[in-house]
């Protein structure tokens, strides 16, 4: 079921009055329900609280799109981040929830409440000397905030230790991102950028990499310090729990595990802008199969046209240059496409 | 999923890949950078030039080409062509000789390095006992005479490089006939000097440093006349009947001495001071040719007047009363004389001058009246005025060439008609496939034409934008004001001339219709010109506008430089390409980027604030479009300002060291204000450079954003005939990529023909691409139907292109300096990709389409993309499917201003610079290929028993 209505940017209110009023607006005055809605950058994020309705409501541009599931449907997994190869599934889940049974969801916390900034990954894949770290820059504003340079590590190799050329971090900005997560370290060295070893790659070479890779980049690297590392489960052993140092720059390939998978499409999408109006995603090729409209959603309409922006396309249809809608064609089954986008750029 | 397809597996397309790229340097154009030396052969009429980076170039008739390298890169010092052979010996600075051959191989001659060889002394003996300061290659070909610092002549053998030690030359024998209070041991350091004698091949002469010259009798190891010079001696030339020689000196003095039977210690016949009286710098070089009229010619380098005329680097001809003292426009490497070669004449007959100056070479015709110079077919100096960008047009219709071709003969008229006089070898190359224009863009506002289809890259015409504009070096400033009877009689001959007068007449892009003959042309200070190639002279005005890319934007302030004044009034233009409409970007920044429709007669033009477009038919602004970010304050500032501020200060100390150089002649001793200025100058450079120096080398890890500076700045304009705005109709679209990633497309609206003046060409903006990545776009194209790009405009016209299927659908592909993306047309939505940086850590930096022929077949071609990284790697990409054909390393990845230089041909050929005056040529095409190909046969010895008399002498000699 669909529903559209307006509130007041300024004055947004308490969580609890939203809530009511959105069961009020759904004659639903007595079912549990959990409350969502698609941030800028395509995510599920989840409203349950005074603090991320204002947010969800000031960062609406211009209209807010509200997902309502019953609570005991609820796919608690929907939401968070990497919702964006998992949309597809999202959607239809909510659409059709009961196509699906659910195994009862153990809620300790609600961590999709928050936004990752960075992660561990791979751990499984990697030797216990090497740390693959992933920085998730386009969900904030910081800076990746990092420096590296040249350097020299010592390898074993047939011919016993030799020395070889490294790259190394050798900065960390305060109060960027790669400070902040506590998973990166001045020293440590860098192995791997997304998957791709640096090894006879000169500092600018990866310095280019990381960058085109900023949006979403994976850096192996060995910590200076090797005290804080992953303990890893015994089950997990088998080939990697034997590797060492010395069988590691040659042999990494075969261990990139998950992390390229999704990585080949993961990449943000560019926008366009046709003919003076709106800025869109660019889709893939592929043509659509089923569109967002048919979902069920709740617009809200804010009645500040502040910041330029006038409401949605479908209230007024001789809508000016300048209007923007969040519309988005859903992808064809089967393949992941709908993806991250990123800051859209208006004229 | 083709594009899942690993690359490397499909067999066919491998070998077909090697029927298509092959990877080739093949030849250098242009000028050696850093000449330091220079030889001749009047037997096989070739010309060598040795570099200080150890290159040894030979050069013969146009198209006869050989290069060596020395493996020690050590600089070349001298070069001594074996007398009747096709070999010849350099000596390098670290003392090493080298026996180099041309020989057959294959049916083409090449150049190989034989043997080397160091002198080496007896052991403990200093080093100077062996430096080697003068060579002698004896015409009997079998032995090489060697003077050295310590006095000491060795005789070494051909080819084995073996000393001869019995034969060794010493001070001690020289000094026995030699009356002790004329001389002693220390007449005889340092061999200056060996001549052998022109008739005697058994008497060699011998000049010391310090004035000494002995002639040497070979076959009695004795001396057996000495001449004592007064002078310290700088060189020995004989006269062609040997009863004569002559000797130069330190002091700027030449002179003649006689040699006869019954005089063993001649006094000298003439001696002459020809600069003097007041003090004058060294002679370092003469020649003396006689002629049939008597009156021989004297040829040398230096003795100018010290005081007045010291830094001038001229050579002086000196016939009875005629007189010229030719001043180069660079130091003097070395020179010689052509003449007659045939040992049975009477006379030498000289017919040329050849001067090898360090930045140019200069040939003067000696049988012309007014001794004219003659226009070289090679060794241009690329860099007369610095190149500031280069555009190359393939297939040049003959029309276009033969108007192109006369309007440069109307500049050359100056020139000497006589045919090229170095005209050794034979140049067995093919006939080159196609007419090949390179256009380069100079610092000086000119813009040199040259013939680049073979191996000789040819001046063809010189296009000059300078009228068109008022610069403050403008009135008459010629620094040849001398009249006719100034002395010394000096003549400026070269066209080298590295110093501009304006930096924003730079020419920073050019583009040519080969087609239509519209010209369009940008410079540094944001001027745009269309010009038309007129065969005639013409006066006319140029239609002038200004563009204002900042339109609505407020507050901003540019603090770069002006732009030009223009000339009011009609200005008279030879013939030649004329400009008939000027458009000045305002701001005037650089101009970044240009496309020129022909067809359509539009022009567009992108600087760091915005781009526009040009109706150069009604001569009219289109439309700007500024792609300016607000918050980008650093494009505004001009090319001048914070981040560029160490750049520019290091660049104007340069500036300044190069403008009081040339000032310094014309306006002595400047106020003491100045120099005070350029010390605190230097001293903040000096500390800036240590600053950058201190720093560790480190990298900045950190997202593109849309406020990075610089974003707005127009990399690359596209015009094209596509389907913009729906599938069913097409129109004429005008694309711009920025350095913060974005796309702009217009649709344009240009009237039919038979109302192209009536009414206005329409604009408006269809769509705005923003790729996410934010990395420069450097190249946009649309390909057709049949996924091919499209053609040029005029190209189907001309019916030189089959015309582009408009019946499927287009594809667009945008270059970034970090992906491929193919999106479709219409409706933009993204198909392919290839991702370089994210991968390899390489960045694109030129980028063109390039059609491949396959050497076995005739009927199979394709086109690829040609790309240029920043590593200096060179890539080949296939269309549409954007897959990695094959790569190959082609330039340091240090040489940033070779890869900013490369650019690459329609038919997989390219060319960039290895130093500022020389380019280098390549090929990653299998079927086209130029490189130089030539044969240099032995000609027939003349004087055959005369050669076997001498060796027979020689033995008999040795065994006595």
């Amino acid at each position: 079921e669909f529903r559209r209505f307006s509130l007041e940017r300024s004055k947004p209110g308490k969580f609890e009055e939203f809530y009511g009023l959105l069961q009020h607006v759904h004659k639903i005055p007595n079912v549990d329900v959990l409350v969502g809605y698609t941030d800028i950058h395509g995510d599920l994020l989840p409203i349950n609280n005074d603090d991320n309705y204002h947010k969800a409501v000031s960062t609406a541009n211009p209209l807010l799109r509200i997902f309502i599931q019953r609570k005991e449907d609820a796919d608690y997994s929907a939401f968070g981040t990497d919702t964006m190869t998992r949309k597809k599934n999202v959607l239809s889940n909510v659409l059709r929830p009961d196509n699906h049974k659910k195994k009862p969801h153990i809620v300790i916390s609600m961590p999709q409440d928050f936004r990752p900034v960075s992660s561990i990954i791979d751990v499984d894949i990697l030797p216990e000397t090497h740390r693959r770290v992933r920085l998730y820059k386009y969900g904030t504003d910081k800076p990746l905030g990092f420096y590296i340079r040249d350097g020299s590590s010592v390898r074993v190799t047939p011919h016993g230790l030799e020395k070889v050329p490294g790259i190394f971090i050798s900065r960390l900005v305060p109060g960027g991102l790669a400070q902040s997560t506590g998973l990166l370290a001045v020293n440590d060295e860098v192995l791997e950028v997304n998957g791709i070893e640096v090894s006879g790659k000169s500092l600018d070479q990866v310095t280019d990499m990381m960058i085109a890779n900023s949006r979403n980049l994976i850096i192996t690297v060995r910590p200076a310090n090797q005290r804080n590392n992953v303990v890893r489960n015994s089950r997990t052993s088998g080939s990697s729990g034997q590797s060492t140092e010395s069988s590691l720059p040659s042999s990494t390939p075969n261990i990139l595990g998950n992390l390229l998978q999704g990585e080949e499409e993961s990449d943000e999408e560019d926008i366009i802008i046709e003919d003076s109006g709106e800025p869109q995603q660019i889709p893939k090729a592929a043509p659509t199969s089923e569109s967002i409209e048919s979902l069920s959603q709740i617009e809200l309409l804010h009645e500040s046209t502040q910041n330029g922006f006038l409401p949605s396309s479908e209230m007024n249809l001789n809508h000016s240059a300048g209007s923007i809608s969040m519309e988005y064609e859903a992808p064809e089954p089967g393949r992941k496409s709908l993806e991250e986008d990123g800051t859209i750029i208006t004229l | 999923m083709r594009r899942f397809l690993r690359p490397g597996q499909d067999p066919v397309r491998e070998r077909l890949k090697r029927d298509l790229f092959q990877f080739n340097k093949t030849v250098e154009h242009g000028f050696p950078h850093q000449p330091s030396a220079l030889g001749y052969s009047p037997f096989l009429h070739l010309m060598a030039i040795g570099t200080r980076s150890g290159a040894i170039k030979l050069y013969g008739a146009p198209g006869v080409e050989f290069m060596g390298l020395h493996e020690e890169n050590n600089t070349v010092m001298q070069i001594h062509f074996i007398p009747d052979q096709c070999q010849l010996v350099t000596l390098l600075d670290d003392n090493s000789l080298h026996l180099w051959s041309l020989k057959q191989h294959g049916g083409a001659s090449e150049l190989r390095e034989e043997h080397r060889f160091t002198l080496k002394g007896p052991p403990g003996s200093p080093p100077s006992a062996t430096q080697v300061t003068a060579v002698l290659p004896h015409s009997s070909r079998e032995v090489l005479y060697l003077g050295t610092e310590s006095g000491n002549i060795f005789v070494v053998e051909l080819p084995s490089f073996r000393v001869l030690e019995d034969r060794t030359i010493t001070p001690e024998a020289v000094l026995q006939r030699i009356p002790e209070d004329n001389c002693n041991r220390r007449s005889c350091e340092l061999v200056e000097a060996l001549r052998e004698h022109p008739k005697n091949p058994d008497q060699i002469l011998i000049g010391y440093s310090r004035g000494l010259i002995v002639l040497w009798d070979l076959q009695n190891n004795k001396a057996t006349h000495h001449f004592l010079g007064s002078q310290q001696l700088e060189n020995l030339y004989w006269q062609r009947d040997g009863s004569k020689f002559i000797s130069c000196h330190y002091d700027g003095s030449y002179t003649q001495w006689p040699v006869s039977s019954d005089n063993r210690q001649p006094e000298p016949l003439e001696n002459t001071v020809p600069y003097g009286p007041f003090p004058c710098k060294a002679i370092s070089k003469i020649y003396w040719q006689t002629t049939k009229n008597g009156l021989p010619y004297i040829i040398f380098q230096g003795g100018m007047p010290r005081a007045s005329y010291g830094d001038r680097h001229s050579i002086s001809v000196i016939h009875g009363s005629q007189q010229t003292a030719f001043d180069f426009t660079s130091r003097v490497i070395d020179f010689f004389i052509i003449f007659s070669s045939d040992p049975a004449a009477e006379f030498d007959d000289p017919s040329a001058l050849v001067v090898l100056a360090e930045e140019e070479l200069v040939v003067i015709d000696l049988k012309s009246a007014g001794w004219p110079a003659v226009h070289p077919p090679y060794l241009a100096s690329l860099h007369c005025s610095a190149i500031t960008c280069s555009h190359h047009v393939s297939n040049i219709p003959l029309k276009l060439w033969e108007r192109i071709i006369s309007a440069g003969s109307k500049q050359n008229i100056h020139y000497s008609s006589m045919p090229w006089p170095i005209d050794g070898g034979t140049n067995i190359a093919p006939d080159p496939p196609q007419r090949d224009l390179l256009l380069t863009g100079h610092e000086d506002g000119t813009v040199r034409f040259w013939d680049a289809s073979g191996v000789c890259l040819h001046l063809l015409y010189k296009l000059s934008t300078v009228r068109v504009f008022l610069t403050d070096a403008d009135p008459n400033d010629n620094m040849n004001t001398l009249g006719e009877d100034e002395w010394p009689p000096l003549r400026k001959v070269g066209t080298f001339d590295p110093y501009s007068d304006d930096p924003r007449l730079g020419i920073q892009k050019i583009y040519l219709c080969k087609y239509s003959g519209y010209l369009a042309v940008a410079g540094t200070a944001g001027q745009v010109l269309v010009m038309e190639l007129n065969d005639e002279d013409a006066e006319h005005v140029v239609d002038h506008a200004e563009a204002d890319l900042l339109q609505d934007q407020e507050g901003y302030r540019w603090k770069g430089h002006e732009k030009l004044k223009t000339r009011d009034g009609p200005v008279r233009f030879e013939a030649g390409f004329q400009p008939f409409v000027l458009v000045q970007c305002q701001p005037p920044a650089v101009v970044t980027s240009l496309a020129l429709h022909s067809e359509w007669k539009l022009v567009a033009f992108g600087t760091s604030h915005g781009f526009g477009l040009f109706d150069h038919q009604q001569k009219r602004l289109v439309f700007v479009k500024c792609t300016l970010h607000p918050s980008d304050q650093l494009a505004l500032e001009g090319p001048l300002s914070r981040v560029k501020s160490l750049k520019k200060s290091l660049r104007q100390s340069f500036r300044r060291i190069r403008r009081s150089r040339v000032s310094s002649r014309k306006r002595r001793g400047g106020s003491g204000n100045a120099s005070e200025v350029q010390e605190a100058n230097a001293k903040f450079d000096q500390d800036a450079l240590q600053e950058m120096e201190l720093a560790p080398v480190q990298r900045k890890i950190e997202a593109r954003s849309a406020e990075d500076s610089f974003t707005g700045f127009v990399r690359t304009l596209y015009f094209a005939d596509t389907f913009l705005r729906d599938s069913s109709r097409h129109c004429p679209s005008l694309w711009a990529g920025t350095n913060g990633g974005t796309v702009y497309a217009f649709c344009l609206r240009v009237p039919p023909a038979e109302r192209r003046m009536d009414e206005p060409v329409r604009a408006e903006q269809a769509k705005e691409i923003q790729l996410m990545h934010r990395a420069p776009v450097v190249g946009i194209l649309v390909l057709d139907g049949r996924s091919t790009p499209l053609p040029e405009p005029l190209e189907v016209a001309h019916d030189l292109s089959k015309s582009p299927d408009m019946q499927g659908s287009h594809q667009l592909l945008v270059v970034s300096e970090e992906q491929f993306k193919v999106f479709t047309l219409p409706k933009v939505s993204s198909k392919l990709k290839l991702k370089l940086t994210a991968l390899e850590g390489c960045r694109v930096r030129k980028v063109t389409v390039a059609n491949f022929g396959s050497c076995k077949t005739d009927d199979y071609s394709e086109n690829d993309l040609a790309v240029l990284t920043n590593l200096g790697d060179i890539q080949i990409i296939s269309l549409p499917f954007l897959k990695l054909q094959i790569r190959y390393p082609c330039i340091r990845k240090e040489d940033v201003s070779g890869i900013a230089s490369c650019v690459f041909t329609k038919y997989g050929q390219g060319f960039y610079l290895i130093s500022p005056s020389e380019f280098e040529r390549f090929s990653l095409s299998t079927k086209w290929l130029v490189e130089p190909r030539c044969i240099v046969d032995m000609p027939e010895v003349t004087s055959n028993n005369h050669v076997h008399n001498k060796s027979g002498t020689e033995n008999a000699a040795r065994k006595s």
